[in-house]
C-alpha cells in the first residue's frame, strides 16, 4: 500500500500531463488545418488537369479564359492574363510604396524618434487596421473617376489597382521597416557619429547597409499581402479577363476572378474547377513568398 | 563641405516626403469621416437594411461573429502558444509547427474563405451561416493570435519556470499561476488587435457567412427560429461585406451613402480597438510591476 503510493504519479505530474496534452492537441489542430487547406485546394484545383484534361502548360501560357468545350470535349482555357495582371499590379504597387515606406521608417527611427513614435507610428498603425473594403471603396469612388478624367478609358485597370494596393501595403512595409531599422545596434550609430559622419552618411552607410536584408523581408511581406488582396482590387480592376494592354485597360487578377465567379459556377464543372486551379496557383505563390522570406532570414542568421 | 550639403538636402527631402504622406493620410481619414458623418443617425443604426439605409442587422452580425470567433480561437491559440513556447521549446516539433503557422498566416484571406466554403458550406452542408463564418474567421485569426500570444509569453523571464520547478510544483501550475498572469498585458493587446482585424475582414466571409442579412427579431430567444438573432445557422452579412456588396451590385444612389456611413462605424470601431489595446496593456503593466 505504502509502496503503491510511493511509485504512483503525484497529483502535480498528473495535472501537468493533462495540461501538456491539451496544449499539444491545440497545436495538432493548427497543423491539421494547414494540411487540410493544402490538400483540399490541391485536390479541387488539379481536377482541371485530371478530369477535364486541360494541358497544364497551355493553362499557364495562354491568355484566353474560354470555358466552353469543343467537339471533342476539350477545353482551351488559359490563365496567363490573370497571372500577368496579378504580378504587374503587385510589383507596381510595391515599387510605389517601398521608397515612401523606407523614408517614413528612416524619419521615425533615425531623425525624429520621439515625435515619430508618439505620432507618426500610431497613424501608420491605424492605417494598417483599416479594412480592405474601405480602400476598395475609395478606389471606386475617388480614384477611378480621377483616372478616367486624366487618362481616359473607364478608369478601371492596373493603375487604379496598383495605387490602392500601394496605399494598403505602405503601412505594412513601413512598420516592418521601422522594426528592422530599430534593431540596428545603437553603438554603430555612435561610432559613425564619432568618426564625423553626418546624419545622412550614418543612415545611408551604416543603418541601411546593416538592415538591408531585413528591409528586403519587409518588402516581400508587403508584396505577398498585395498579391493576395482580393476585394479592394476586385472593386477597381474592371473584371474582364484579357491581357492588359495599358495601365488603364480593364482586366482581372487571380483574386478578383475568384471573388467574382466562384459563386456563379456549378460545383464540379470545368468553369468551377478552373477557378479552383486559380486558387491553387494563388496558394502555391503565397507559399513561395513564404519560402523566400525563410531563405532571407536564414541567410541573415548565418552572418 | 559637400557632404554637409548632401546631409541637409537629404534630411529636407525626408521631412518634406513624410510631411506630405502624413497630410495625405490625414486627408484620407478625414475625408472618410466627414463624408460619412451626415449619414449616421439613430435610425441608421437601428433599422434593418430592407427598410432603407439602416445597418442594424449587419452591425449585430459583425459583433456576434467577432465574439464567436474570439471564443473559438482563443483557447486553441493559447494552448498552441504554450505548447510552442514552453513545453516544446526548441524541439523539432515546435520548429515545424512554427513554420506551418507562419505559412498559414501568410495565406491570403480569400484562400481561407474559399477553403471554408469548400469544407463547411459544400462538404459539411452547414450553408452560408453564422457558424460557417465564425469557423472561417477562426482559421483566419488562429495563426496571428497564436503568434502574438507566443510573443507575449516569450517576454516572461525564463527564471520563473526554473523557480517553479525548484519549488516542486508542476510546469502546468507555474504556467497558469505565474507565467500567464505576467504575460496578460501582451496577450490582451494581441487579442484586441486581432479583434480589429476580424471586425473588418470581408474576403473570408463572402462565401462562408454569406452576403444576405435576413431581418432579425431581437426578442426571439429561440435559437432554432430562422429570424432569431441568436440562430447560428442563418446567413449573416457583416458591415465589411455590406460595403463590398452594395458597391459591386451597383444599387444606385443609396450605395454611396450606405457605404460612407458604414465606413465611419468601421473606422471608429477599429480606432477604439487600437486605443483600447494600448490603454489596457499600459494599465495592466502598471498593475503588475508596481
Amino acid at each position: 500500500m505504502k509502496e503503491d503510493k510511493l511509485f504512483a504519479r503525484s497529483k502535480e505530474i498528473r495535472q501537468d500531463n493533462w495540461g501538456r496534452l491539451l496544449c499539444y492537441i491545440s497545436v495538432t489542430i493548427l497543423l491539421l488545418l494547414v494540411v487540410t487547406i493544402v490538400y483540399f485546394i490541391s485536390s479541387k484545383g488539379l481536377q482541371t488537369f485530371t478530369k477535364n484534361h486541360v494541358n497544364v502548360w497551355s493553362f499557364l501560357t495562354t491568355a484566353d479564359w474560354n470555358t466552353s468545350l469543343d467537339a471533342h470535349g476539350h477545353a482551351d482555357i488559359g490563365a496567363l492574363a490573370l497571372i500577368t495582371t496579378s504580378f504587374s499590379t503587385t510589383m507596381l504597387a510595391a515599387a510605389m510604396a517601398t521608397p515612401l515606406a523606407f523614408v517614413i521608417a528612416i524619419y521615425v527611427v533615425a531623425l525624429k524618434p520621439k515625435f515619430g513614435q508618439r505620432f507618426v507610428q500610431p497613424v501608420i498603425e491605424l492605417l494598417l487596421g483599416i479594412p480592405s473594403v474601405v480602400y476598395g471603396f475609395i478606389g471606386l469612388t475617388v480614384l477611378v473617376p480621377i483616372i478616367r478624367g486624366r487618362f481616359g478609358g473607364t478608369g478601371f485597370g492596373i493603375l487604379a489597382g496598383a495605387l490602392i494596393l500601394a496605399l494598403m501595403i505602405l503601412p505594412t512595409i513601413t512598420s516592418l521597416s521601422i522594426e528592422s531599422l530599430r534593431s540596428v545596434d545603437p553603438s554603430y550609430q555612435k561610432f559613425a557619429y564619432t568618426l564625423g559622419c553626418t546624419h545622412w552618411q550614418m543612415i545611408y552607410h551604416v543603418m541601411l547597409r546593416i538592415s538591408a536584408k531585413k528591409l528586403m523581408i519587409a518588402v516581400i511581406y508587403g508584396i505577398a499581402r498585395a498579391f493576395g488582396e482580393a476585394l479592394a482590387v476586385q472593386m477597381v480592376i474592371g473584371n474582364t479577363v484579357q491581357m492588359p494592354t495599358s495601365l488603364v485597360s480593364p482586366t482581372a487578377t487571380l483574386t478578383s476572378k475568384l471573388t467574382t465567379d466562384i459563386g456563379n459556377t456549378i460545383d464540379g464543372t470545368l468553369p468551377n474547377n478552373a477557378l479552383w486551379t486559380l486558387a491553387l496557383i494563388l496558394l502555391l505563390i503565397s507559399l513561395a513568398f513564404n519560402l523566400i522570406v525563410k531563405g532571407f532570414t536564414r541567410g541573415g542568421e548565418a552572418k | 563641405m559637400n557632404r554637409y550639403r548632401t546631409d541637409k538636402f537629404a534630411r529636407g527631402l525626408i521631412y518634406t516626403i513624410v510631411g506630405a504622406i502624413i497630410a495625405l493620410i490625414a486627408i484620407f481619414i478625414g475625408y472618410l469621416l466627414v463624408q460619412g458623418w451626415s449619414t449616421i443617425s439613430w435610425s441608421f443604426l437601428t433599422t434593418a437594411s430592407d427598410d432603407g439605409l439602416g445597418i442594424r442587422d449587419q452591425l449585430f452580425n459583425s459583433l456576434y461573429l467577432l465574439i464567436l470567433t474570439l471564443l473559438l480561437s482563443f483557447p486553441i491559440a493559447l494552448g498552441s502558444a504554450i505548447a510552442l513556447t514552453i513545453y516544446g521549446k526548441k524541439s523539432r516539433f515546435a520548429a515545424i509547427a512554427e513554420m506551418a503557422i507562419q505559412a498559414l498566416s501568410s495565406l491570403p484571406s480569400i484562400i481561407i474563405g474559399l477553403f471554408g466554403f469548400l469544407l463547411l458550406v459544400l462538404k459539411f452542408k452547414i450553408g452560408f451561416s453564422v457558424l460557417s463564418g465564425a469557423i472561417a474567421l477562426t482559421f483566419f485569426n488562429l495563426p496571428i493570435l497564436t503568434q502574438s500570444i507566443s510573443l507575449a509569453i516569450a517576454t516572461v523571464p525564463e527564471a520563473r519556470m526554473t523557480a517553479g520547478v525548484s519549488l516542486g510544483v508542476s510546469k502546468w501550475h507555474t504556467i497558469t499561476k505565474v507565467i500567464l498572469p505576467e504575460a496578460m498585458p501582451g496577450m490582451i493587446s494581441g487579442i484586441v488587435l486581432s479583434a480589429g482585424r476580424v471586425f473588418g475582414e470581408a474576403a473570408a466571409l463572402i462565401y462562408t457567412a454569406g452576403q444576405s442579412a435576413p431581418k432579425l427579431d431581437y426578442f426571439n430567444w429561440n435559437i432554432f427560429d430562422a429570424n432569431s438573432f441568436l440562430n447560428p445557422l442563418r446567413p449573416a452579412e457583416t458591415l465589411a461585406v455590406h460595403i463590398w456588396k452594395v458597391n459591386t451590385e451597383g444599387l444606385g444612389a443609396n450605395a454611396e451613402a450606405i457605404s460612407k456611413g458604414t465606413i465611419v462605424i468601421l473606422i471608429l470601431t477599429i480606432l477604439a480597438f487600437n486605443l483600447l489595446a494600448r490603454q489596457l496593456s499600459r494599465r495592466l503593466q502598471r498593475k503588475i510591476y508596481h
